[in-house]
């Protein structure tokens, strides 16, 4: 397992970085530095350490540098000054052999858009790491498919990656890392492509992997609740400086600079919070050529009470309870007509937990959340509306 | 006519003689380099001999299955049926001959330019001099007339189908080229840094990502060189290149309208069995 230290990073993006580098250290800011010698600061003197088995957050918004600061680390970007020590070797005083090697057998990255290779099979894919390090096809065949494995793709090694959906390509993506073993991993938004119903699944499975692997893991992520819910240890940043670096609960309990103070705020109030951040995946879905034995059939499988009725582009037709479809049944119906409730209460994915408390008070059935395009995205019982809250306001405790 | 007056400075400035200095340049060039163009010209007529001896040894009716289930394999049944319908009919009008010499000739001259424009394309996406120096030279030999590129090949491997093979892979070459670089250039940069953060070689990198991907666009530049490649065989026929274009060439010169017409047809043929056998290649693998 490994150790990262970063000291001093700092990048500047222009033709000057020398004349930029003074006039940082003499404190003057980006902007005056952007408008005087046309250099832009990326990341300025980023100072950190992370542990073995440590996940370490880097959270900014975007223009923050943090894209820039962990491309810094295995030097897809050159940092202008300051060093990196991953155990105690100085990767940015490498040269081009050690640093490949380096990149090869000690580190690996998951890419935000997952950078997948479209011409190469899934396993092949996985198997890139390894193919790179002239390992047998045999062996590294068998290595992928035990990454596979790993992150729940089993069956999928001979599709190609634009066959699948996005959480499936993510997963590909960072099996890609499992398979060469690092002891680093650096993901760079990971998640951030991702649904939120899927993003969340995905992280509860990296909390998971990582219980089994112990991964010095860098997580990059714009995405305060992700940061606070996946880090050990969180850095915020802002215009290219690392404003705090603390423990999720730290931060948001003693926020160092205003900035960070501003940042988390809002975190436990119910202002923030939205529907789809709460809502849950429906268990199942009637369809429009559905019959009353069907629904009610769907609904003892799934294990609810009620269904929503979608049509087939996930447009929201209706609810039907599962008192009415056994009625139906029971009078030998062979249409829902007369039992779907087509006035059912909706609300858009960003409307925020205040106003839903009110919706789900009255409402007597789950609220449905529809996007803009009337598309069925989840739904919200009144009991994953106070899980949510619980989750967000104490978001290190175990769930 | 004008005589030279204040109100026309331009005729005070003498001829510029382009054409001389061309025609210096190269008949010095013709001096320095003639041992070589000897050895190029024996190699290439040598084997471009033996490779048409070699198509019209085996018997027509053989040869055209072949080239219809090759046709059949990489494009459709569609065209393998053409394909074959086609050059049963070429034969049937006895131009066969001349077509295997045309298709060796445009055979050997895209392996060249592919030899040549790989390559280079690759270099012009590493090296931005190369990019520098080779673009504007791609812009000028694709704007020439085609004609113009046989006088000098006459002037350095004489009259025949030497000469009228490397006027055709100057005329052929440059989309090889081109769309060899673009399509390097067109691999999206995330794949090109995961790569890179897997630790690959530059070699790994071209072989294992920018190459396959590239690969349609680098087909597209495959298809329009044979195209230009046939066109350029035809031209190149005045200058005793053979083939069919010697055909045309013929009915030109006796104003024979059908005998013309028969060799057209005949490299319409061609070229439409060589177009969709190449096109549907690259559509296969993208």
């Amino acid at each position: 397992m490994a150790t990262i230290k970063v000291e001093n990073v700092t990048k500047i993006f222009g033709d000057r970085p020398k004349k930029a580098l003074e006039m940082l250290d003499q404190n003057i800011s980006k902007d005056e530095i952007l408008e005087k010698t046309g250099n832009t600061v990326g990341v300025n003197k980023a100072t950190f350490e992370v542990g073995e088995g440590e996940i370490f957050v880097i959270m900014g918004l975007s223009g923050s540098g943090k894209s820039t600061l962990i491309r810094c680390m295995n030097r897809l970007i050159e940092p202008t000054s300051g060093d990196v020590w991953v155990d105690n070797e100085n990767v940015t005083k490498m040269n081009e052999d050690e640093l490949r090697n380096f990149r090869r057998y000690k580190q690996a990255m998951v890419f935000q858009k997952f950078a997948l290779f479209p011409h190469r099979t899934v396993a092949e894919n996985v198997a890139f790491g390894l193919e790179i390090q002239d390992i047998s096809l045999e062996e590294r065949m068998k290595k992928a498919h035990e990454a596979l494995d790993l992150v729940g793709l089993k069956g999928y090694a001979n599709q190609k990656p634009g066959q699948l959906s996005g959480g499936m390509q993510q997963r590909v993506g960072l099996a890609r890392c499992l398979a060469v073993d690092p002891e680093i991993l650096f993901m760079d938004e990971a998640f951030s492509a991702l649904d939120p119903l899927i993003r969340r699944d995905m992280q509860d499975e990296l909390l998971n992997l990582q219980s089994k692997m112990n991964k010095t893991i860098v997580f990059i992520t714009h995405d305060l609740d992700e940061a606070l819910k996946l880090g050990d240890r969180v850095a915020i940043m802002k215009d290219g400086i690392i404003e705090q670096i603390d423990a999720p609960e730290d931060i948001l309990r003693n926020p160092k600079t205003e900035y960070v103070a501003r940042f988390v705020e809002d975190v436990d109030l119910s202002k923030v919070l939205t529907a789809e951040g709460v809502m849950v995946k429906a268990k199942a879905v009637a369809r429009p050529k559905d019959g009353p034995r069907m629904v009610l059939r769907k609904m003892r499988e799934a294990g609810i009470s009620g269904i929503f009725m979608v049509s087939r582009d996930d447009e929201l037709i209706g609810y039907i309870s599962s008192d009415d479809a056994r009625k139906a049944v029971d009078a030998d119906q062979t249409s829902v007509e007369d039992i779907l409730q087509r006035d059912v209460v909706t609300t858009l994915p960003d409307t925020t937990l205040n106003d839903l408390f009110e919706l789900t008070a009255s409402a007597t059935i789950p609220v449905a959340v529809v996007d803009e395009s009337k598309k069925f995205k989840g739904l919200i019982i009144r009991g994953s509306l106070l899980s949510g809250l619980v989750k967000e306001a104490y978001p290190h405790d175990d769930e | 006519m004008m005589t030279s007056s204040i109100l026309n400075p331009l005729d005070f400035i003498p001829r510029i003689p382009i054409g001389n200095w061309v025609d210096d340049i190269i008949q010095a060039l013709r001096t320095a380099i003639g041992p070589l163009t000897r050895v190029i010209s024996t190699i290439l007529s040598g084997f471009m001999g033996v490779l048409s001896d070699l198509l019209l040894l085996i018997p027509p009716f053989i040869l055209i299955l072949i080239i219809s289930a090759v046709a059949w394999k990489l494009a459709s049944q569609r065209v393998a049926v053409f394909s074959f319908i086609g050059l049963s009919l070429i034969y049937n009008i006895g131009l066969w001959e001349e077509s295997i010499i045309t298709i060796t000739m445009i055979l050997v001259a895209v392996f060249i330019s592919l030899l040549i424009g790989i390559p280079t394309g690759i270099l012009s996406t590493r090296y931005d001099m190369v990019h520098k120096i080779v673009w504007p030279i791609l812009d000028f030999m694709q704007t020439m007339p085609a004609f113009v590129y046989l006088i000098p090949a006459i002037f350095f491997f004489r009259l025949g189908v030497v000469s009228a093979m490397i006027a055709t892979v100057v005329f052929s070459v440059p989309p090889v080229i081109r769309l060899t670089g673009l399509g390097i250039r067109l691999v999206p940069e995330d794949m090109v840094e995961a790569a890179t953060a897997f630790g690959t070689t530059d070699w790994q990198k071209l072989t294992k990502v920018q190459l396959p991907l590239a690969m349609p666009t680098i087909m597209a530049g495959v298809n329009q060189c044979i195209m230009l490649a046939l066109s350029m065989v035809v031209i190149a026929a005045m200058i005793g290149a053979g083939g069919l274009g010697a055909v045309v060439l013929r009915g030109i010169q006796r104003v024979d309208l059908g005998l013309g017409f028969e060799g057209g047809v005949s490299v319409v043929i061609l070229a439409i069995i060589l177009d969709r056998i190449t096109q549907r290649t690259k559509d296969a693998k993208e």
